[in-house]
């Protein structure tokens, strides 16, 4: 099994003559866990990214591996697996050779291609020419691209960019599985909603700056809290929390609780003697924060 | 242990092998060859038999009309050469290249290797169109199609050669000029249109023809020993065969280490 390794930023800086795309990021990214590298789009992410992974020069500051940078790796595929935004292939050569292609160069075993097609669900689709995929499968080729090596780092542009509902799913549940594995992920979006169920810590930059870095929970900041909560006998339910100081609403699925932690009412019911059928804290806080953090041009 | 060198050759010529320009290109050299060279062979293999005397003597038509290989057929090793490299850059398919073996100079020497083998094949394959219908048709006019002389078979080599170098050339061009639509432009602008006129205007004055011999083509034409243009132009000399060959060997050299330090180290975006 590959270890993740740290990916470490330190006062990483590009400037494009006199524009500053990203100023002094200095972040570690753990093993582990899946860390979402946030931003609008123009923040620099992929700048960032590009520089991590050695295509483009930074103007000063280091992004490496552990301590080593891309290009001094001794086998970079089988350390870190990447798939950038932008659509980097051939339109007239077919999935499989497009892996065998790089494979090669990276001396890969022979069965890697299919491997790695049979990973992103792409088995039957090996032969066809990329020019004739759908967004969703050339995402899929990238995230294939990406596994070729098996390696112990994970670096996705917007991976989630353009899956529908249930390639969205199957991605969140592959990322949270590798991370489980040890492995280091890092997954770049520009909405905070689309991995907020993927990522367990968040790096948020706004202008090419570091705004915020942590846990996902520690976007929270607001006050009010709510919780949703739901039992067969909804109407009881409602009212022993009204008495209780609660102000409640009805929902379709449920009652709405405001300023309220799901631990107190979980309690309130159960010493009521109410079945729950469904508790939840909802954290109406986070896209807030986000979009305070990044500024206006973040709420697009 | 990274596959290195040898893991980018394999990788480009698998990059070759998995799209349809290789063998689209190879049908199209074949047929353009075997015409002008069939074509040639006809038209001086009938004057010969001709009352009013033969313009070239027997013995020199052959390596002539076989000449065609090189002298029509190299624009398509330059084009491929060429078009591999600024495919790269036309799909950003620099991006997995470079992750997969981030040493850009090991992969550029990789693709320079796998082209100058590619273009070895497109010259064994112009050298058959032009051969084949070449020597029959020399045959059927009674001429000897001189397929078992040594100096026939030395010529085919100095070719095969010479497409080589061509292709590494593309290569050279590609890597100095990445947009694709220019790349084609100047290949066929330089090759079918201002070389030839460079030449033939060259060729009035003494030390302009100096200077013209060192010419991409004109070199060529020196490592190959026979071309329909040095036929027609006259005498002049030229280079030795093996100066022809270093001067070609330079131009893809240059050409290939200044793009190499402009266009292959840039930020890949």
């Amino acid at each position: 099994m590959p270890t993740g390794v740290p990916i470490e930023f330190s006062g990483l800086t590009k400037t494009f003559g006199q524009v500053s795309a990203v100023s002094n990021l200095t972040f570690t990214v753990e093993p582990g866990q899946v860390t979402g590298f946030l931003g609008p789009n123009g923040a620099g992410k992929t700048t960032s990214l590009r520089m991590l992974l050695g295509l483009v020069r930074p103007t000063s500051g280091t992004a490496t591996f552990g301590g080593t940078a891309y290009a001094k790796l001794d086998s970079p595929l089988q350390t870190v697996g990447a798939s950038l935004e932008a659509a980097s292939f051939h339109p007239g050569r077919s999935a499989r050779n497009h892996l065998a292609v790089y494979a090669q160069s990276a001396g890969l075993p022979k069965t890697a291609p299919d491997a790695a097609l049979e990973k992103v669900g792409l088995s039957g689709y090996g032969d066809r020419r990329v020019g004739g995929y759908s967004l969703g499968m050339r995402q899929r080729l990238g995230l294939a691209f990406a596994l070729l090596g098996d390696p112990g780092v994970l670096v996705l542009d917007e991976p989630i960019n353009g899956l529908d509902p249930e390639g969205i799913k199957w991605i969140r549940l592959l990322l949270r599985a590798m991370a489980a594995e040890g492995r280091t992920v890092l997954i770049s979006s520009h909405l905070l909603s689309e991995v907020q169920q993927t990522v367990d810590d968040v790096i948020i930059i706004s202008h090419g700056t570091l705004v915020h870095r942590g846990e996902l929970s520690s976007l929270d900041t607001s006050d009010t809290k709510q919780v949703q909560v739901n039992a067969e006998d909804r109407d009881r339910l409602a009212t022993v929390l009204t008495e209780a100081g609660y102000q409640v609403s009805n929902l379709r699925s449920g009652v709405l609780v405001e300023n309220a932690d799901a631990a107190t009412i979980g309690r309130l019911a159960f010493e009521a003697g109410i079945p729950l059928t469904g508790l939840s804290q909802k954290r109406t806080g986070l896209e807030e924060s986000f979009l305070t953090l990044v500024g206006e041009e973040g709420a697009l | 242990m990274s596959a290195g060198y040898l893991g980018a050759v394999r990788s480009e010529f698998t990059k070759v092998r998995t799209t349809r320009l290789w063998w689209v290109l190879l049908v199209i050299m074949a047929a353009y060859v075997g015409l002008c060279a069939g074509g040639m062979a006809g038209i001086l293999g009938g004057l010969g038999g001709g009352a009013n005397g033969p313009v070239i003597p027997d013995a020199q038509l052959p390596l002539l009309v076989y000449s065609f290989a090189t002298s029509v057929g190299y624009v398509f090793p330059v084009l491929f050469g060429a078009l591999a490299v600024t495919s790269e850059f036309r799909f950003q398919s620099l991006t997995p290249t470079f992750l997969a073996n981030p040493r850009r100079g090991v992969v550029l020497g990789g693709k320079a290797t796998t082209l100058l083998i590619v273009g070895a094949l497109f010259g064994v394959v112009a050298l058959i169109a032009s051969i084949g219908l070449g020597a029959s048709l020399l045959a059927a006019f009674g001429i000897d199609p001189l397929l078992g002389d040594p100096e026939t078979w030395a010529f085919i080599g100095r070719s095969v050669l010479a497409m080589a170098l061509w292709s590494a050339i593309g290569v050279g061009l590609g890597v100095l000029v990445p947009s694709q639509v220019a790349a084609i432009v100047i290949v066929l602008a330089f090759t079918q249109f201002v070389e030839p006129l460079l030449r033939l205007a060259a060729s009035f004055t003494d030390w302009s023809a100096q200077v013209a011999q060192f010419l991409p083509g004109a070199a060529s034409d020196s490592l190959v020993g026979a071309s329909i243009y040095t036929a027609m132009s006259g005498a002049s000399a030229g280079l030795d065969w093996w100066q022809g060959g270093l001067v070609l060997v330079a131009y893809a050299a240059i050409a290939t280490l200044i793009g190499f330090l402009t266009s292959w180290r840039r930020d890949v975006s």
